[in-house]
This record gives structure tokens, C-alpha cells and sequence, in this order.
């Protein structure tokens, strides 16, 4: 039966979250019913004050073997970080 | 201290429980209205306890890993409720039995839950058709005891309300998706339907402790919820293609303390380890 049911990505803002967060997948026939499963199987201990779900085929992922060509070049660009200012203290925490 | 044999055949081991704690108390006067309290108390959070246990039975065993998850939930929201319940009962009661005492400790003719909620789990279809029987009365019911004139009663049904009010949303649409869903989901719902019709009329029947609880404003006369019941059903089984059974024939007892033959085999599953060794702790 299980088999049958497509699978969605659960995501979920939190209390003080600003941004949904991926927290995992679970199966279910439609939409509606993957946002109960996710209430029951994802917020049981009030972890949550809003659900998405996506239905996973939905989702295009990046291939794990173009990961060299993709994110490599991005190691050797330190000056992308703002890490070469000097903030003045009273500033405070960035 | 384990029960002596004695004990065990003590007709009134409530009593016994009661006084092996030093609480020497007398029961409370039948007709009092601390005694009707007391018993209406018990009705509400006996139900949600037998109910609670029942669909506890599925962990481990639901159809997928989602229900199975989401009828755990269930069955804790219940215990939890119970907890409010039977808390209040003991303390009403004032003989030293907490929760945990009248959960445990107490026999089959000394719990006031509806029938319905101990019939067995039968398959999933049956289950979730005796949840949504029960839920259709336990959200209006919890909704008119939120108006009680006991602030304490009024307080744990605003409570359990919200979390009733996500049990109806589910097993209402679930039984909607099932009866009107394949031959074979729709057949079983039916027969679940019709096999647990005659266990939800005892729920608007009143004796003389729920006429005086209701004069008393404390809880709602049980006839004034048929209305609001009536609604909910004949829309949620119209819309899930299921037929009404016609006979309005209602077991009673249970909130008298008559049992089905379920009750015996359900409270030793239960209660064995609070008996068998009393006050044991994690």
C-alpha cells in the first residue's frame, strides 16, 4: 500500500524560525493528507507554526558528480566573504 | 505489597485501594452532589481512557508508518485528557485516588465509559468509523462543558477541545476518503457502520446523575448534543456515500458500570502491572 503512495518533502517554519527548513519526507495520496502527516509525524513536539509539503518529484536536484564544476571554484574566492573590514565596536554583533 | 487472594476476590477493591493508603474516609453518599460530580467525572475521563488504550493497541501495527504515528497521538492526546479527568474526579472525590488510582485500581463495574469506545479495534476501517461515531459527540460535548458552571470542568474542556478538534477533522475525512473510496474500502466501512450503530445512541441517554448534573449547570444534558451529532453524521456519510442504519436501537450500561464482555479482557491487559506489582515505578 505504502508503495503506492507518492513521496513529499515536509518543510517546516519554526517558532522563531523566519525560513521553512526541510525536515525530512514521509508518503501520502495527495496533498492534503501529506500536511496531517506531517502535523502528526513532524511537529508532535510543537515544533512548528507553519507546514509545506512538495511532492519530491517535483524537486530538481543538482547531480552529485557535477559537484567539482559547481561549488570547487567558489573555494578560491575568499574576498567573496567580508571578512577584509574592520567593523568598529560599536557596531556590535554582525 | 502484593494483593493478597483476599484481596483480589474483595468485591470493593476501589475501597480496599483506598484504605491500604490510610485514607479512612467514607465513600461518597450516592445522589450527593459531590457523588454525581464525581460520576460524571469518571464517565468523561474513563471514556477517553478505555478509548485512549483502544487505539494505543494499533502502535506498532497501523497500515503505514504515518497512521500509525498519527493514531499514537490520538491515544496520547486521550490519556492525556484522562489524566485532566480522572485527576479532578479523585480530587472531588477527596479519598486519596489520583489519577493513576482510578485508572488502575479500580474493576470493570466501577468504570462509567460509554460502550462504544470498548467495543475492539476489528480492522482499520472499524477503527477509525468508532472514532468518528465518538468524535461527532466528544467535540460538541467538550464544546457545552467549556459553558459548565464548574470554572475547574470548563478549564479541561478548552483544553481538550483543541485537540478534539483535530481528531473530527481527521477521522471525518478519513471515513469520507474510505466509504467513498473502492468496493473493498466501502464495503468494510459500511460494515463498520453498521456493526457500531447501536453503541452510539447510549451517549444521549440520561439517567438521574446527568439530569441533576445538567440542572445543575455543570454539564450538558446528554439529549441537547443529538442535534449538533446528527448534523456531523448525516453530512460526513452522505458525503462518504455510507447508508445510516435505520434502527435507533442503543446499547446501555456502561455509564452504569455494565460491560460488555471486552471490558474484562481489555482492563487485564491494561491494569496487570499496576496489580500485579502496586505502585511500581519506571
Amino acid at each position: 500500500m505504502s508503495s503506492e503512495w507518492p513521496l513529499w518533502e515536509v518543510f517546516i517554519r519554526g517558532q522563531h524560525g523566519l525560513n521553512h527548513r526541510h525536515v525530512g519526507s514521509l508518503h501520502a495520496p495527495d496533498a492534503e493528507l501529506a500536511i496531517r502527516h506531517a502535523r502528526d509525524v513532524y511537529t508532535r513536539r510543537n515544533e512548528g507554526v507553519s507546514i509545506w509539503v512538495v511532492p519530491s518529484a517535483q524537486i530538481t536536484a543538482s547531480a552529485p558528480s557535477e559537484k567539482g564544476p559547481l561549488f570547487e571554484p567558489a573555494n578560491a574566492k575568499v574576498y567573496r566573504h567580508p571578512t577584509f573590514y574592520d567593523i568598529p565596536d560599536e557596531v556590535g554583533h554582525m | 505489597m502484593a494483593p493478597s487472594l483476599s484481596d483480589v476476590m474483595t468485591p470493593d477493591a476501589a475501597a480496599l485501594a483506598a484504605s491500604s493508603k490510610g485514607e479512612g474516609r467514607a465513600p461518597l453518599e450516592a445522589g450527593s452532589p459531590e457523588h454525581d460530580l464525581f460520576t460524571g467525572l469518571t464517565r468523561l475521563g474513563d471514556t477517553t481512557l478505555i478509548l485512549g488504550h483502544r487505539v494505543s493497541e494499533w502502535c506498532g501495527h497501523a497500515p503505514v508508518l504515518e497512521e500509525d504515528i498519527a493514531l499514537a497521538n490520538m491515544a496520547l492526546d486521550l490519556i492525556g485528557q484522562t489524566q485532566l479527568w480522572l485527576g479532578l474526579a479523585g480530587e472531588v472525590e477527596g479519598r486519596g485516588r489520583d489519577a493513576d488510582a482510578l485508572a488502575f485500581r479500580r474493576d470493570g463495574w466501577d468504570f462509567h465509559n460509554l460502550l462504544l469506545v470498548e467495543r475492539p479495534n476489528g480492522d482499520f476501517g472499524t477503527t477509525l468509523m468508532r472514532q468518528f461515531l465518538f468524535d461527532a459527540w466528544h467535540a460538541p460535548m467538550l464544546k457545552a462543558l467549556e459553558g459548565s458552571s464548574d470554572a475547574r470542568v470548563a478549564e479541561i474542556a478548552q483544553k481538550a477541545g483543541k485537540e478534539v478538534a483535530y481528531h473530527i477533522e481527521r477521522s471525518a475525512d478519513l471515513v469520507i476518503r474510505l466509504g467513498d473510496g473502492t468496493e473493498e474500502s466501502h464495503n468494510r466501512m459500511q460494515s463498520a457502520l453498521d456493526a457500531l450503530w447501536g453503541y452510539t445512541g447510549e451517549a444521549f441517554i440520561a439517567d438521574a446523575v446527568d439530569t441533576r448534573l445538567a440542572e445543575a449547570g455543570i454539564m450538558p444534558a446528554p439529549e441537547s448534543l443529538r442535534p449538533a451529532y446528527d448534523e456531523t453524521i448525516n453530512a460526513v456519510l452522505a458525503e462518504a456515500t455510507l447508508k445510516r442504519p435505520e434502527s435507533n436501537f442503543a446499547h446501555k450500561g456502561g455509564k452504569q458500570g455494565r460491560h460488555s464482555e471486552h471490558m474484562g479482557h481489555l482492563l487485564t491487559q491494561m491494569q496487570w502491572l499496576q496489580r500485579a506489582y502496586p505502585d511500581a515505578r519506571w
